[in-house]
C-alpha cells in the first residue's frame, strides 16, 4: 500500500523517527513553558543550556571517565546550577519589567556561552559514542530502530511525566502555581516566592541540560548545536498554549512528527514548516492549542 | 526639559560631523560610516512600533531584506535606475508590512512578536528557494548606478552623500511621525489601547499604517545596503537581524526618536573594531550587552536624557495635556 | 608600464585626491608604499573558526617569515580581520584595506559568499585576492578576475574527485543527501553528471535545510532507495551528523556512504570509529611525505594542530604570492599578476601546479580512505591515499570556463 507513492511501511518508520524526534522537542518546550509560566521570561539562552549539557557529558566523559548513566544524573543537574546561578545573580535584577529585556539578557547569555565554548574548544565538534548497553537495533517490523532511539522516546517522555506530576500533584507543585497566579498573596502565605522563582528557573534548564546529554551521542556536540534549535522550541511552546505544561509536551511531539514527514514530502520546507503551523494555529486559536484564553 | 535644548545643537554638531567624514579617510572609513547609517534608519523605524507603538515586531529582518533584494534584483536584472531601485524596495517592503501588520496586530505582546517571527521564517524561506537570490551566495555585483542620472554612486564619497541625503529624509519622516497628531495617537495606543478604542480611534488602522510605515523605512534601509555593498545576503532576512534591530532600539533607549540611531552606531562599531580580539568578540559582545540590560536599561541617550533630567519625575512623557490635540 | 587605461588611472588618481590619501596611488613600478601588506580575511568566531581561523593566519605569518620578512628590499606585514560569515562585514572590511590600509593582497575567505563579495572588490580597486577555503567555480567562470585567484579545491575537483573515482570503482547507483544551498545543490549536480558520463545511475535525492541536526529521516530515505553510494553534498556540522545518523542506522554492507566536502577537522570530530572507510577528497594531508610532515610539524608547534588543506594552500599561496612579487620587482597588481600566473608552483603543497588565465590553480588532487581504529598507529594518523587525482581532470576543463578573460566564446 502506498502513501503519495511512499510505502505505508516506510511512512510508519518515519511516524517513529518524528516521535523521536518529537521528544527532543517535547522536553525542550516543557522547560522553556514552566520557565515562562513563572518568571514571564522568554528564555532565549534554552538551546544555549541545551549545548552546555551536551558539552558538560562530553567533558565528564572525557576527563573525569564518567560513563553514560553518570553523566545522564550530573550534567543536567550542573546545568541547572549553573541557571540558577545565573537567575540569582542577574535575571532576577529584571522581573516586574518589560519582558524584551529578560529576552535580552538571555540573549546575552547565549552569546556568552556560545562564544566562549568556541574559544575553549573549537567550532568543530567532539564525538560522543553511544552507551554500549544501548548500541543495536531492534526489529519493528516496519524497520530497525536503533535501540538509543527507542531509549531516547522512553527517558523523554517518563521525565515528562515526572514533571507534569510534580508541578500538578504536589504540594511543590501547588505552592508553584500559586506563585505563578498571585505572586504576592503566595508570598503572604509563607512561602519563599523567589527561592522558588530560582528552583524554577534550575529545573527548566536542567530539562535543556538532559535533552542536551540525551542529544550528544547522535547528534553532532558542537558550541552552536542549540542555536537555530531555540526559535523552534519558541514555536512549539506557542503553538502549544504559553505556559501551558501539558500543552509544551504534546505539541512538542506532534511538531517532531509533521516535521518528519515534511522530510519526505517537502524537505526543503521541513525547518520552516513550524512556522506556518504556528501562523495557522494563532490566528486560529489565539491562545493556542491548549492555552486559556484570557479575557 | 534640558535635553530638548540640547538636543538641536547636536543634532546639529552631528550633522556637521557626519558631513565632514569624506575629508577625513584616516579618522573613519567612510563605508562603515554608510553602513552604520543604514542601520541607524532601521532601528530608528523600527523604534516606530517598539518605543512609540509599543509594538514589538521579531520579524523585521523580513523587511530589511526585502527592500536589499528587491532593489538589488531590479537594478542587476532589469536595469532600473539606482534611485528608482530604492524606492521600489521600500514600497514592497511597505506592502508587505501592511500584510504582514494586518495579520500581526489581531493578537499582542508575545503572541504578536511570535506570528512576525513567523511570517519572517517564511520569508527567508521565500528567499532561499527564489533563484534569482543564489541562496548563501547572495544577490552579488549589484552594480550601483547613478543617482538621477548625473551622479555616479562608483564614487564613494557621492554615494556617501547620498546616502546622508537618504537616510536624513527617512529620519525626519519618522521625527515627523512621532510628532504628528498621528503619533500621539500611537502613544495613545501604547499606553492605554482601550482608552484609544474607546474614543473613538480606529485603532487596528492605525497599527497596520505605522506597521507599513516602519516596513516600507526598514525596506528602504535595506535596500541602500544592497546598494552600498552590491550584494544582498540572506542574513539581511535572518531572524538573527531582526534581534539585532532589538538590541541596538534597547541600547539607544527605546522611549527617544534618535536613541536607536545611537544604538545602532554602537552595534556596528562593536563589530566593526572589535576584530584584534579574534575569536573572543562573540564573548565581549555578550558581556556588553549583558552590562546593558543590568546597568542602564533606559539606553545611552534614555539614561543620558534622564541625568539631564534628574529634577524632573517622569520627563520623558509627553504631557497630558498635548494628547488632546490628536482629535481631528 | 601598467596596463591601466588612462581614464582609470585618473579616476583612480582623482578618487585618492578625494579620499586625501596617497596610500591607496601606486607606482608604476617599485613598491607602493614601501611595505607588502597581506590581509587575512577569516572566520574568526563562528561555524568555520577550526578550518580557517587564527590557525590559518599564523599559516600566513609562518610564510612570511620563511620567505625572509621582505621582499624587495621591503618588509611584509600581515593584518587579519574576522568577516563573521557575512558577505557585506567581509566586503567591506576588504575595501577598507585596499582603500585606506594599503593592503595589497587578501587570503583565505572562507564562506563563499564572502568570497564572491571580496572577489568583487578585488576586481574593482585592483587588487589581489587568493580563495583558499570555499568552493564556488563562478570565481573562475563569470566573475573571475585577473586578480582573484582560486587555489586549494573547488565545486569541481571535489565532484571530479570523489565522485569519478567511486564510479570507476564499480559504485554506480547513486543517492544524494543535500544540504539545501547553493553549495549543496551545485556540488550534487556536478556529481550526478560525473556518474551518469561514466555510466552510473543516480536514484534521487534529499535536500535537507542548513543546521539540520536529526538525519534519521534521511538515513531511511537513503536505505530506502538501494543506491550502493550515498554522497553526501554538505560540509561541517551537516555532514557530520549526516554520517552519524547513516552509520547509526547501519547502512547496510552494500550500501558506501562517501562524502563530497569532508574536512581533516570533521573527521577528528566524527572519531575513527564512525568515520571509518569514508572516501574523501582532500588536495594536501599532513602525512603524505616527507615535505608534507617538515611543514605540518612546524605548523602543530605554533598552532597546536595539524594543518588542513586550506591551511596548508594560505601557506602556499602566500608563498607563491611573494614569490611572484620579488620576480616582478614590484608589487604593482598588474606585475604580479602575471608572475603568479607565469610561475610554476613547486612546494610541499603542490607539484607543478600552475594559475590559468582565470585565476584557477590547477594542482593534483588525492582520494583518500579513513582509517579503521586498529589501522592507526600514531596521533593524527587518520588518511590513507587512495589514487591521485591529475590536476589536468580534476579541474574544470579551461574550455568550459565562461570567464571573460579567455576568449572562450569567440
Amino acid at each position: 500500500m502506498d502513501v503519495f507513492g511512499i510505502p505505508i511501511q516506510a511512512l510508519m518508520g518515519q511516524l517513529m523517527l518524528g516521535i523521536v524526534n518529537g521528544s527532543f522537542y517535547a522536553v525542550m518546550s516543557l522547560g522553556l513553558a514552566i520557565i515562562f509560566g513563572v518568571l514571564k521570561i522568554v528564555n532565549f539562552a534554552h538551546g544555549a543550556f541545551f549545548m552546555l549539557g551536551a558539552f558538560t557529558a562530553f567533558l565528564l566523559a572525557q576527563h573525569l571517565g564518567a560513563n553514560y548513566w553518570t553523566t545522564l544524573l550530573v550534567a543536567p543537574l550542573a546545568v541547572a546550577l549553573f541557571g540558577m546561578l545565573f537567575e540569582w545573580l542577574f535575571l532576577r535584577r529584571l522581573y516586574g519589567l518589560d519582558p524584551i529585556y529578560g529576552l535580552l539578557l538571555t540573549f546575552s547569555l547565549v552569546l556568552v556561552l556560545e562564544g566562549g565554548f568556541r574559544v575553549a574548544f573549537g567550532s568543530s565538534g567532539q564525538p560522543f559514542a553511544t552507551p554500549e548497553a544501548l548500541q543495536g537495533a531492534i526489529n519493528l517490523g516496519f524497520m530497525y530502530l536503533p535501540v538509543y532511539r527507542g531509549f531516547v522516546i522512553v527517558a523523554a517522555l517518563l521525565i515528562c511525566l515526572v514533571t507534569w506530576f510534580v508541578i500538578e500533584r504536589t504540594a511543590l507543585g501547588a505552592s508553584l502555581r500559586a506563585a505563578t497566579e498571585r505572586a504576592e498573596l503566595t508570598q503572604a502565605f509563607g512561602i519563599n516566592v523567589p527561592r522558588l522563582v530560582t528552583l524554577t528557573y534550575g529545573v527548566g534548564v536542567g530539562l535543556a541540560g538532559f535533552a542536551g546529554v540525551l542529544a550528544a551521542p547522535i547528534f553532532h556536540v558542537n558550541p552552536s548545536m542549540g542555536s537555530s534549535l531555540v526559535i523552534i522550541i519558541f514555536a512549539v511552546v506557542v503553538i502549544g498554549g504559553l505556559g501551558s505544561i501539558m500543552g509544551a509536551i504534546v505539541t512538542g511531539l506532534g511538531l517532531g512528527v509533521v516535521e518528519g514527514f515534511t522530510r519526505v514530502f517537502y524537505s526543503e520546507f521541513s525547518s520552516t514548516i513550524v512556522f506556518l503551523v504556528m501562523v495557522l494555529v494563532l490566528l486560529l486559536r489565539p491562545a493556542g492549542l491548549f492555552g486559556r484564553e484570557e479575557g | 526639559m534640558q535635553l530638548r535644548y540640547l538636543t538641536w545643537p547636536l543634532l546639529a554638531v552631528g550633522l556637521l560631523a557626519l558631513l565632514a567624514v569624506p575629508f577625513f579617510p584616516q579618522v573613519v572609513y567612510i563605508v562603515f560610516v554608510m553602513k552604520a547609517l543604514c542601520f541607524v534608519l532601521f532601528a530608528c523605524a523600527f523604534n516606530l512600533l517598539l518605543g512609540h507603538t509599543g509594538i514589538l515586531s521579531f520579524g523585521h529582518a523580513a523587511f530589511f531584506g526585502t527592500g536589499a533584494y528587491v532593489t538589488g534584483h531590479l537594478v542587476k536584472t532589469y536595469g532600473l535606475p539606482t534611485e528608482l531601485g530604492i524606492l521600489a524596495g521600500g514600497l514592497v517592503a511597505a506592502l508587505l508590512g501592511a500584510v504582514i501588520g494586518a495579520l500581526a496586530i489581531r493578537r499582542s505582546g508575545i503572541y504578536l512578536a511570535m506570528i512576525t517571527l513567523a511570517m519572517s521564517q517564511l520569508v527567508f524561506f521565500f528567499f532561499l528557494q527564489a533563484p534569482f537570490a543564489g541562496a548563501e551566495d547572495g544577490l552579488q555585483r549589484i552594480p550601483r548606478g547613478t543617482f538621477l542620472g548625473v551622479l555616479d554612486l562608483n564614487n564613494d564619497t557621492a554615494l556617501y552623500y547620498v546616502v546622508v541625503g537618504i537616510v536624513g529624509g527617512g529620519l525626519w519622516v519618522v521625527w515627523r511621525t512621532v510628532n504628528s497628531p498621528f503619533g500621539h495617537v500611537l502613544r495613545a495606543i501604547r499606553e492605554h489601547e482601550p482608552r484609544a478604542i474607546s474614543l473613538g480611534y480606529p485603532v487596528a488602522r492605525y497599527k497596520v499604517l505605522v506597521f507599513s510605515l516602519s516596513a516600507g523605512l526598514s525596506g528602504i534601509a535595506g535596500s541602500l545596503k544592497a546598494i552600498i555593498f552590491q550584494l544582498a545576503a540572506l542574513y539581511d532576512v535572518h531572524w538573527h537581524t531582526s534581534g539585532d534591530v532589538i538590541l541596538m532600539t534597547l541600547l539607544g533607549g527605546m522611549n527617544t526618536v534618535f536613541g536607536p540611531a545611537v544604538g545602532a552606531a554602537i552595534v556596528a562599531a562593536l563589530n566593526h573594531y572589535l576584530d584584534p580580539f579574534g575569536a573572543w568578540v562573540t564573548v565581549i559582545i555578550g558581556v556588553v550587552f549583558m552590562a546593558c540590560v543590568l546597568t542602564f536599561r533606559q539606553g545611552v541617550v534614555g539614561e543620558l536624557s534622564r541625568l539631564l533630567n534628574r529634577r524632573r519625575i517622569a520627563p520623558l512623557r509627553q504631557p497630558a495635556g498635548r494628547r488632546t490635540r490628536a482629535h481631528h | 608600464m601598467s596596463a591601466k587605461s588612462p581614464i582609470k588611472a585618473i579616476a583612480l588618481s582623482s578618487a585618492a585626491l578625494a579620499m586625501g590619501t596617497a596610500c591607496s596611488a601606486m607606482a608604476s613600478n617599485g613598491f607602493s608604499d614601501d611595505v607588502v601588506r597581506i590581509g587575512v580575511l577569516t572566520d574568526m568566531s563562528g561555524i568555520y573558526t577550526d578550518l580557517s581561523g587564527e590557525a590559518a593566519v599564523e599559516a600566513v605569518r609562518m610564510a612570511v617569515e620563511d620567505f625572509g620578512g621582505e621582499v624587495g628590499g621591503v618588509p611584509i606585514e600581515v593584518t587579519y580581520g574576522d568577516h563573521r560569515n557575512r558577505a557585506d562585514t567581509g566586503a567591506s572590511r576588504a575595501r577598507e584595506w585596499y582603500d585606506s590600509e594599503g593592503v595589497d593582497m587578501i587570503n583565505d575567505l572562507s564562506n563563499s559568499g564572502v568570497a564572491l563579495a571580496v572577489a568583487a572588490v578585488a576586481d574593482e580597486r585592483q587588487r589581489h585576492a587568493i580563495v583558499n577555503s570555499s568552493s564556488n567555480i563562478g570565481l573562475t567562470n563569470e566573475y573571475c578576475s585577473p586578480y582573484v585567484t582560486h587555489y586549494t579545491y573547488d565545486a569541481h575537483s571535489l565532484a571530479h574527485g570523489t565522485g569519478k573515482s567511486i564510479v570507476e570503482d564499480g559504485g554506480d547507483t547513486w543517492f544524494f543527501l543535500t544540504v539545501d544551498f547553493a553549495f549543496g545543490v551545485g556540488l550534487e549536480e556536478q556529481v550526478s553528471e560525473v556518474v551518469r558520463e561514466a555510466g552510473g545511475e543516480v536514484l534521487g535525492a534529499a535536500r535537507h535545510p542548513l543546521n539540520t541536526t536529526d538525519f534519521s529521516s534521511y538515513a531511511l530515505q537513503a536505505q530506502a532507495s538501494g543506491a550502493e553510494i550515498i554522497g553526501i553534498a554538505s560540509t561541517g556540522a551537516d555532514a557530520i551528523n549526516a554520517i552519524n545518523a547513516l552509520s547509526e542506522f547501519g547502512v547496510s554492507p552494500d550500501q558506501r556512504p562517501a562524502a563530497l566536502l569532508l574536512w581533516y577537522d570533521d573527521i577528528e570530530s566524527l572519531g575513527l570509529e564512525t568515520a571509518q572507510g569514508l572516501l574523501l577528497t582532500n588536495a594536501f594531508y599532513w602525512d603524505a611525505n616527507e615535505e608534507t610532515r617538515e611543514f605540518s610539524e612546524r605548523f602543530y608547534e605554533r598552532t597546536g594542530r595539524m594543518p588542513n588543506m586550506a591551511q596548508a594552500g594560505n601557506y602556499s599561496s602566500t608563498m607563491h604570492y611573494l614569490n611572484a612579487i620579488e620576480a616582478a620587482g614590484s608589487d604593482d597588481p598588474d606585475a604580479v599578476s602575471k608572475q603568479m600566473r607565469e610561475l610554476e608552483i613547486n612546494d610541499f603543497f603542490a607539484k607543478g601546479g600552475h594559475i590559468r588565465p582565470n585565476g584557477r590553480m590547477v594542482h593534483d588532487q588525492y582520494l583518500w580512505e579513513v582509517k579503521a581504529p586498529d589501522e592507526s598507529e600514531y596521533d593524527y594518523d587518520y588518511l590513507r591515499l587512495v589514487t591521485t587525482i591529475p590536476g589536468e581532470e580534476a579541474f574544470q576543463p579551461l574550455e568550459d570556463s565562461t570567464c571573460h578573460l579567455l576568449d572562450n566564446d569567440e
